[in-house]
């Protein structure tokens, strides 16, 4: 369910029910359609949530009985130098995943914003987003090859003479976790061009005209014409990317498992760890709270940029 | 309006750029899977001769024909559950006036934007306690739920496109609501179900943490959840490796490759949408 599901929130916001015709009279039987999905909802996901809050409130191993600790474990959170590191890492990440994809694709925008009509665009879109459907697994074997010390990028290096430069990216303190991050740069990129070419489509080529009339240039146009106009496509982009670098998890349990050291844990990780290795359940439930809070308050952060829609 | 030859030229070598970029480390992964064993490791290299047999390696010795079938299992039974439930809640939100509609609303909201790295701890004991952990109804369930929010929307929406008009005429006519549902709605939204039924199946294929925590026997596991317990196993078997990473992975891309046009309008919509 990789990175589209938190987005999908900004759509229709409720209203007061729209009459519909002459039917004042309240339909109960709308309960039966809704209960079998209700029922799903709330077994395999909305009770299992509140358990996890209730949890985070207890020292738990997983067997012996739990000890009431209240706040304890956020508190012990915000203590902790491994916990510290880890939303660290996420932050980095949200640079890598979500910063950098939407920044490059943004410049590309511009100065690709007339191709709009180009011949073969479909199958450069198709190529662009293929990332986006491949297997976050095969993702991070397909990378952890290239990052190998006879992989791609070192080939590479060699090749322009820059041998001093080569190293096994993935198991140097220095460069693993940018090196985590920028296969969330590759996946992220193609999203946010597909996704602002198809917003600048969408803009009233008056627009552009008059702009030009004016005698803009290609600067001008892009901040009075073009980022304007993708206002909604930049919000969507970041919300997935920023959500998906916040709950990075398979890329980096394939790639690192947040080594070398733990200069590559993320929440994600750590809570895994926690719950399934260590025996710090409790803790591990109040690592995966705060992160639901975390993607909650950027949904509706990044949700207020966006231009208001009508109800579907 | 026109664009000259130069800014068309550039605009074809940026959009080459990045698709070279794109197509890099998935070219690799079939580079490798086509590298005989024991031929050069990780690098970018011409294989000396075209190696097939490392897929059947992979498909029989690695045990992936069985992930395979898993995977496909879980996929189908998550796509046809979700569609149904979200078919029905989803009518119920475009069609019906009830009490606690809003509310409710709210809570299907609040289950798209729930991740699962949050619950999934204490669904692995719930789950565990019911003793369906290693089963695969502890995948169906589960990635069911996660789908909902998304299916409810996705046919809420699109079932207020619908002509009101049409309903309101078979609602004279006596139609019941049933009838309104499965004999003029439903028809109407095929295209809009295939759509969904394929951003679903992509989920639930690629999903990895939950088979991962839900299942520890061989018998249940899934295509990723295989692949990385190959590469714990055989780090130094690139090929075999590359061979198995490419199976899991081609199924999806050949379906995207012939309706590529769906999954991205598909992912698009999804997002600005809801």
């Amino acid at each position: 369910m990789a990175t589209v599901t938190p987005a999908r929130a900004h759509g229709p916001r409720p209203r007061a029910p729209r009459p519909r015709g002459p039917r004042p009279r309240r339909q109960w039987k709308a309960y039966l359609y809704l209960a079998p999905a209700l029922a799903v909802l709330g077994t395999f996901l909305l009770y299992p949530f509140a358990q996890s809050i209730w949890i985070s409130l207890f020292d738990w191993n997983g067997l012996s009985l739990a000890t009431w600790t209240g706040l304890g474990n956020y508190r012990d959170m915000a203590g902790d130098p491994v916990v510290r590191a880890a939303f660290g890492h996420a932050l980095v990440l949200i640079a890598f995943f979500a910063v950098l994809p939407v920044v490059l694709a943004l410049l590309l925008t511009a100065v690709m914003g007339r191709a709009v009509r180009m011949r073969g665009l479909g199958f450069f879109r198709a190529v662009l987003f293929l990332p986006q459907v491949v297997a976050s697994v095969v993702v991070a074997t397909s990378w952890l090859a290239l990052y190998a010390p006879d992989g791609l990028v070192n080939q590479l290096l060699r090749l322009v003479g820059l041998e001093v430069a080569t190293r096994a990216w993935l198991g140097d303190f220095g460069t693993a976790l940018p090196a985590v991050g920028l296969v969330g740069s590759w996946v992220g990129i193609g999203l946010c061009l597909v996704l602002f070419l198809s917003g600048v489509a969408q803009i009233d080529r008056e627009l552009y005209e008059a702009a030009r009339l004016e005698g803009a240039g290609l600067f001008r146009e892009f901040f009075a014409v073009t980022l304007p106009g993708l206002r909604g496509q930049i919000a969507v982009a970041l919300t997935l990317t920023v959500v998906a670098a916040l709950k990075t998890f398979d890329l980096v349990y394939v790639t690192t498992s947040g080594g070398p050291g733990t200069s590559t844990t993320v929440p994600a990780l750590l809570a895994y760890d926690r719950a399934f290795r260590t025996g710090q359940v409790g803790s591990a439930c109040a690592i995966g709270v705060t992160l639901a809070v975390l993607i909650l308050l950027v949904t509706l952060l990044v949700s207020r940029v966006q231009p208001a829609e009508e109800d579907a | 309006m026109r664009i000259s030859r130069a800014e068309a030229v550039l605009n074809y070598v940026l959009l080459g750029v990045f698709a070279v970029a794109a197509l890099t480390p998935l070219v690799g992964v079939l580079l490798a899977a086509v590298t005989p064993q024991g031929e050069g490791r990780y690098g970018f290299q011409l294989p000396s001769r075209i190696a097939l047999g490392n897929f059947a390696t992979a498909w029989r010795d690695g045990g992936f024909s069985h992930y395979l079938l898993s995977s496909a299992l879980v996929v189908l039974g998550v796509v046809a559950l979700t569609t149904v439930l979200s078919v029905l809640a989803g009518f119920a939100f475009a069609t019906l006036r009830f009490p606690g509609r809003r509310v409710l609303f709210y809570v299907f909201l609040l289950g798209l934007m729930v991740p699962l790295e949050s619950f999934v701890i204490p669904l692995y004991y719930t789950l565990r306690g019911w003793g369906l952990t290693d089963t695969y109804w502890s995948l169906l369930f589960p990635q069911t739920a996660q789908s909902l929010a998304f299916g409810t929307f996705w046919m809420r929406t699109t079932f207020r496109a619908f002509p009101v008009s049409v309903l309101e005429a078979a609602r004279l006519d006596g139609a019941a609501d049933r009838v309104l549902l499965w004999r003029i709605l439903v028809p109407s939204a095929r295209p809009a179900l295939t759509t969904m039924g394929l951003l679903i199946a992509l989920w639930t294929w690629n999903e990895f943490l939950l088979p991962l925590v839900m299942i520890s026997s061989e018998t249940w596991r899934t295509a990723p959840l295989g692949l990385a317990f190959f590469q714990g196993q055989f780090t130094t078997q690139t090929s075999l490796l590359a061979a198995a990473a490419t199976i899991i992975a081609l199924p999806i891309v050949v379906l995207y490759l012939f309706l590529q046009r769906r999954f991205i309008a598909g992912m698009l919509a999804g997002a600005v949408k809801g």
